[in-house]
């Protein structure tokens, strides 16, 4: 045995750093090519000639590229919630609606008079409650995860129209909305924030206990059990983290818009961040995933969305293209299940 | 190894099936170099080696799931190619794999002639079907109808359904991958029967096991292959256990069972005590002592309740009534993280299902369960204790690997097994029960979790071993007591003054036996 051992071991070894490697790059590429792709269409439609499409594009530039990070904030911010949530194998379907109530409690907060900041921790916390209600239905009642966020999805939609009597709220001096200002070289706060709560996300997944115990409840949750894990707390931590995160893109989209309307703020943003998350390459049945796999996502989501306006791509073959990006996304995850198949 | 090299006896009768320098090269690593094997019509071929060692590629090449890289292969003389399963089938080789490989919801007959449906004018002839598939079940004898939903039967009814296929289709070598495995003592003496009289019709069967016991009982000839390698073959007149554990692990094992404390028996204090405990299901009624230093055999047939038992202490599911107490002190377990707590670890009989975290590193999987006692403020791992912790494992449980953040998913079992046990081990427990602990584990890690449970006894931890396998529990054991139907019907072994045999543990297991483990009548007329 150890003699077979000691000659496939630099083999094995190499051929996994590959696929390992391969697996950290994930979908790296495809982001540079599609970025490489948009800045030579747009400028082929701008001017109509092959010789100069590349250097008159109009995607690669410092102030386009701006403009796509602060696009894709607030789909970061709720797919990092949605990281934590597929990795123990559920899924959150309510986080475009719960984005939806914050938005409204955030600018209905912030037109009390002397209280207007406050707007931001109402926004959060009713985000945190109501992924406590996802969570405690799904790790107390033992419901199946589609079931509930759906569930919620509906209701809260529901409330968010209720919270502004079924009308668009309007706030025209904000008083946090410096935060979708700049903060420095023309990137947005939103962009800063999105990529905090990346890193923050990244420490907990890499560097806790917690991380570790998210990855081995999706991994195998009947053994996580008998390893004394508490199962039930680390559900609620990963609804309760939705829920926080969609409340934080709620306050971040109202500072964009400087209102927020129930009906129509975040209308399937839910899809979006669920085609970040696999398009980052995290399973589908929980236990495999980084965190930074699902930015690529979401930057891939923002160039697609951007780049298919400067070429000229009309509304209707955008939803079209994207859906079928969310497609290869999920024949990709197999695909890579397949490669990793094991004995 | 060509001084272990024996030419087949019989070698004037030309072999149904011969096999000449099979090699399989997956990228430049070799999964078999230079196999040869030589079947008869009318004998059992026991196939044997350690996990990893090529039976199952070898096999797979037989069934034309994989190609060869180099070698033949020749049936009844010619040689043939066999480049899918079809070949196969039409060869006459059928294989009934470990897995079994049946639709649930459709019938026996429709599982047997699946593929092959005979039809009229593109219907389906359920008459002609039921009659041939009652035919080739009849053989069988077996107790269940061709018009049965196959998800209504037994494991070991399906794997007769399995058999009858192969025969239906004319099958002239059938392989058997561990057919007993998932099998009670009884459908196991069932299955050998059914193999006798497939022998007795001249098919030749490849009979791939584990078990030496059930090599014993049936080969005609084995043949043992290591790391890929042939070995050698033996005639059943020359089969002997050490020659085998020889012959498969490559170095003599003089004493493979650790144990050699029949002479002194003398454990500590009483450590876990249990009285009544129940769970209000297959749990009726359990009390015994477990002393620290004390190898505990806990023996039964399958669906007596041991493992069930054995849940029950480590707090997996719930008490219904009964008490505990460890060390002298009442406890009351609600769930594993206490019993972790109070120093009670458990080793699940089935590590696939809810003991490895297959997608996870072997260092994540020997730290889960002890993280949250090393981590730093906040929560943070403790990554240079993690790794000292994997590297001690690694060490001193001789897992085999390349590397600590390779996935468990990618080790053999006996590895994932000793990775499994050495996570129980970081937690230090006083007590630990162990589940089937060498099920599915090749001969070397076999040996070697033998040797890590003698040595956690002499350092004073109580152990309760669940085993199927009852030269195990003869073999390491202080002490046996016997569960039957919820309940602990007898006690073999220790302070008894019986002695520890196969023999009582069966007869009072299957209730031929008054408590003492003296058979009322023999348990085999």
């Amino acid at each position: 045995m150890t003699t077979t051992l000691s000659t496939e071991q630099p083999l094995i070894r190499r051929r996994r750093a590959i696929r390992t490697s391969f697996h950290a790059l994930g979908m790296f590429p495809i982001l540079v090519l599609i970025s490489l792709a948009f800045q030579f269409m747009s400028g082929y439609t701008e001017t109509g000639s092959l010789l100069d499409a590349w250097t008159s594009g109009r995607f690669l530039t410092m102030q386009n590229l701006s403009i796509v990070m602060q696009q894709a904030s607030i789909n970061t911010v709720l797919a990092a919630g949605m990281t934590f949530v597929i990795l123990t194998g559920g899924i959150d379907l309510s986080v475009g609606s719960i984005l939806a109530a914050s938005a409204m409690v955030a600018v209905m907060v912030s037109l009390v008079p002397g209280w207007g900041m406050f707007g931001i921790a109402a926004g959060i916390l009713l985000g945190l409650f109501l992924g406590a209600v996802n969570g405690g239905l799904v790790a107390f009642g033992k419901l199946p995860p589609f079931i509930v966020t759906l569930g919620s999805l509906t209701a809260v939609r529901g409330l968010a129209r209720v919270l502004g009597d079924d009308k668009t709220v309007f706030n025209a001096d904000l008083p946090f909305a410096a935060i979708s200002g700049n903060a420095f070289l023309g990137i947005s706060w939103l962009t800063v924030m999105a990529f905090a709560v990346i890193v923050i996300s990244w420490i907990i997944l890499r560097f806790t206990t917690l991380g570790v115990r998210i990855y081995a409840v999706g991994g195998n949750e009947a053994a996580a059990k008998l390893a004394g894990i508490k199962v039930w707390q680390i559900l609620m931590f990963v609804y309760c983290a939705s829920g926080l995160l969609a409340g934080l893109g709620g306050v971040m989209s109202s500072t964009r818009l400087l209102a927020a309307n129930g009906l129509q703020l975040g209308q399937s943003y839910e899809l979006d961040a669920i085609a970040a998350v696999i398009l980052g390459g995290t399973s589908f049945v929980g236990g495999v995933g980084t965190i930074w796999g699902t930015l690529i996502g979401a930057l891939i989501i923002a160039v697609l969305s951007n780049g298919l306006i400067l070429t000229g791509v009309s509304d209707v073959w955008q939803f079209i293209i994207k859906g079928l990006v969310i497609i290869c996304a999920v024949a990709l995850d197999r695909y890579r299940l397949m490669g990793s198949g094991r004995t | 190894m060509p001084q272990e090299l024996e030419k087949p006896l019989r070698t004037k009768a030309i072999p149904l099936l011969r096999m000449r320098g099979i090699k399989k090269q997956f990228g430049p690593a070799f999964a078999l170099n230079g196999v040869d094997l030589d079947i008869y019509p009318g004998e059992v071929h026991a196939l044997m080696g350690e996990n990893g060692a090529g039976k199952s590629t070898l096999m797979k090449i037989l069934s034309g799931a994989h190609s060869c890289t180099a070698g033949t292969i020749e049936v009844n003389g010619r040689p043939v190619l066999i480049s899918g399963p079809t070949d196969a089938k039409t060869l006459g080789i059928s294989i009934i794999y470990q897995e079994l490989a049946l639709a649930p919801n459709l019938t026996v007959a429709q599982n047997m002639v699946l593929g092959q449906e005979k039809a009229r004018f593109g219907f389906v002839d359920r008459n002609a079907t039921t009659t041939a598939c009652r035919k080739a079940l009849d053989e069988l004898d077996v107790d269940f109808s061709p018009t049965d939903k196959v998800a209504s039967l037994s494991l070991a009814q399906r794997q007769q359904v399995e058999i009858a296929r192969a025969l239906l289709s004319d099958c002239r070598i059938l392989v058997m991958d561990e057919p007993t495995t998932s099998l009670s003592s009884r459908e196991c003496e069932r299955l050998f029967a059914i193999v006798r009289k497939l022998r007795a019709q001249g098919l030749a069967i490849i009979y791939i096991s584990h078990r030496m016991d059930e090599v014993y009982d049936l080969a005609d000839r084995v043949t043992v292959l290591r790391d890929g390698r042939y070995v050698g073959s033996v005639t059943r007149a020359d089969l002997s256990e050490e020659r085998l554990v020889q012959m498969m692990v490559g170095r003599d094992l003089s004493s493979f069972y650790q144990k050699d404390r029949n002479t002194g028996y003398a454990p500590g204090a009483t450590l876990l005590s249990v009285r009544n405990l129940r769970d209000g299901a297959k749990v009726k009624d359990v009390s015994f002592d477990l002393r620290r230093g004390e190898v505990l055999g806990l023996a039964g047939i399958v669906g007596a309740g041991r493992t069930e038992f054995a849940r029950l202490v480590y707090g997996a599911s719930r008490v219904t009534g009964g008490t505990m107490s460890l060390d002298g002190e009442s406890i009351e377990i609600r769930s594993p993280l206490d019993a972790l707590q109070a120093g009670i670890a458990y080793l699940t009989e089935d590590r696939k299902h809810d003991g490895l975290f297959l997608d996870m590193s072997v260092s994540a999987n020997v730290n889960i369960a002890a993280i949250g006692d090393d981590s730093k403020a906040f929560g943070f791992l403790d990554s240079a204790k993690e790794k000292s912790r994997t590297a001690g494992a690694v060490r001193e449980m001789k897992i085999a690997l390349s590397g600590p953040q390779i996935n468990v998913g990618a080790l053999s079992g006996g590895n994932q097994q000793k990775v499994l046990l050495a996570r129980l081990l970081q937690t230090r427990p006083k007590l630990i029960i162990l589940d089937e602990p060498t099920r599915g584990v090749d001969i070397g890690a076999k040996s070697e979790i033998y040797r890590i449970i003698e040595t956690l006894a002499h350092n004073g931890t109580g152990v309760l071993v669940i085993s199927s396998d009852l030269p195990e529990l003869v073999g390491i054991t202080d002490r046996v007591v016997v569960m039957r139907d919820g309940r602990i019907e007898g006690e073999v072994g220790g302070s008894t003054g019986t002695p520890i045999t196969s023999e009582k543990i069966i007869a009072i297991a299957t209730g031929t036996a008054g408590r003492d483990g003296h058979p009322l009548r023999e348990a085999r007329p």
